[in-house]
């Protein structure tokens, strides 16, 4: 299946925090792991013609994926 | 006081008939016609949801003599992020509300609907928080009279060509992002030959003059087509002027590295004397020119 470019950036998103999750203390990764899937699950249901919305989210999830990777935040808890 | 110049001129303008209107706004503004081009500038491939097909909300107990007003004013909600924005229309009594913008946007939000997002501080025009879209023309609401002809509604959107937090909230991050860029502090290594403060003469302090009073409300950055089509890497009129207020400042030592940073095409060079800078400012200030001076600095050193 040929992905659109909003498709791929969400995706580029999401292996990113995966790629930031890894350089985590090993026992937390999983708190993070966590956390970063409830908030990709939380708008699965969002229609994928809604560009705006997408975009919104997406620039969302740049600024809450620049915050959680700093190396002040050592374990996050739902 | 030139710094605090009042609005009249333009808001004469705006309570005239509106063909004649659009006919002065067009030979004096560098845009198209100011309305439709502050909706275009929201977003050409996402423009609000119209007032015609919104809800009005009524403040409650009208006075037989009131004069009521009607407001467009745009929303957004980040919680619903699928619904569109839209305008949501409100009327005011004119006689139970102060004379500015803001006094109205304070009014709506305290007695007629508490969910209207927009910042304010000093409601004076020194903060610059109140910086919005207010009928095609980006300025201070504070600073903004209300047009007293209630037949004209107003429209009044967020800063054009901005994210938009929530309702008329603009997320200036990067418009902050480029004011630290230039470094707007003093760099010097050499101490006073005294060892007290570094002094100035009158007349180098009076080259500052005009330059220091910007409150990076970032009206004329985001009035700026040339910035809103490379926000990136443009500098935009408020941070070059506040730029060559460090390259005019007769104590900063490091101007050399100043020029070499805007020295590329596109910091410095994508303003194309426009001038919507100079002519929204709401303090009367002229980023223009302190543009042309940073140029004029450029070619003759």
């Amino acid at each position: 299946m040929r992905l659109s470019g909003l498709q791929r950036n969400v995706l580029s998103l999401y292996r990113q925090s995966l790629r930031e999750i890894r350089k985590k203390p090993i026992d937390v990764q999983s708190n993070f792991r966590g956390y970063a899937r409830s908030e990709f699950a939380k708008n699965v249901t969002l229609d994928k013609k809604d560009f705006a919305a997408i975009e919104y989210l997406l620039r969302k999830g740049q600024r809450q994926l620049e915050i959680y990777s700093g190396p002040g935040i050592k374990s996050i808890v739902r | 006081m030139a710094a605090l110049r009042t609005s009249t001129s333009r808001l004469l303008a705006s309570t005239r008939p509106h063909a004649f209107r659009s006919a002065i706004a067009a030979r004096n503004y560098a845009t198209v016609e100011p309305v439709s081009a502050a909706a275009e500038a929201m977003s050409a491939s996402q423009p609000p949801v119209s007032p015609k097909k919104t809800s009005t909300i009524h403040e409650q107990g009208q006075s037989p003599e009131a004069r009521t007003k009607t407001f467009h004013i745009y929303r957004w909600s980040p919680d619903t992020p699928s619904q569109k924005p839209k305008m949501q229309s409100y009327t005011l009594d004119l006689n139970k509300t102060g004379p500015m913008m803001l006094d109205a946007l304070i009014r709506i939000k305290n007695e007629v609907d508490p969910t209207l997002t927009f910042r304010r501080s000093c409601r004076e025009g020194i903060c610059g928080s109140c910086a919005m879209n207010i009928d095609g023309v980006n300025t201070l609401a504070c600073l903004c009279r209300i047009p007293s002809d209630t037949s004209h509604e107003s429209r009044i959107y967020p800063l054009p060509h901005t994210y938009v937090v929530k309702d008329l909230v603009p997320d200036l991050t990067q418009f902050y992002k480029q004011y630290k860029s230039i470094k707007p502090y003093l760099q010097r290594e050499t101490k006073s030959e005294d060892g007290l403060e570094i002094r100035q003469s009158p007349a180098d302090r009076k080259k500052l003059d005009g330059l220091y009073e910007c409150i990076l409300c970032a009206c004329c950055s985001t009035s700026c087509p040339s910035y809103w089509w490379n926000s990136e890497e443009y500098l935009g009129p408020a941070v070059l002027m506040q730029s060559y207020r460090w390259l005019a400042d007769s104590r900063d030592e490091h101007k050399a590295e100043r020029k070499a940073m805007l020295d590329n095409s596109m910091s410095l060079y994508r303003c194309h004397t426009i001038l919507n800078c100079s002519r929204t400012c709401p303090k009367g200030l002229n980023p223009g020119k302190a543009i042309a001076e940073i140029k004029k600095t450029m070619a003759f050193t």
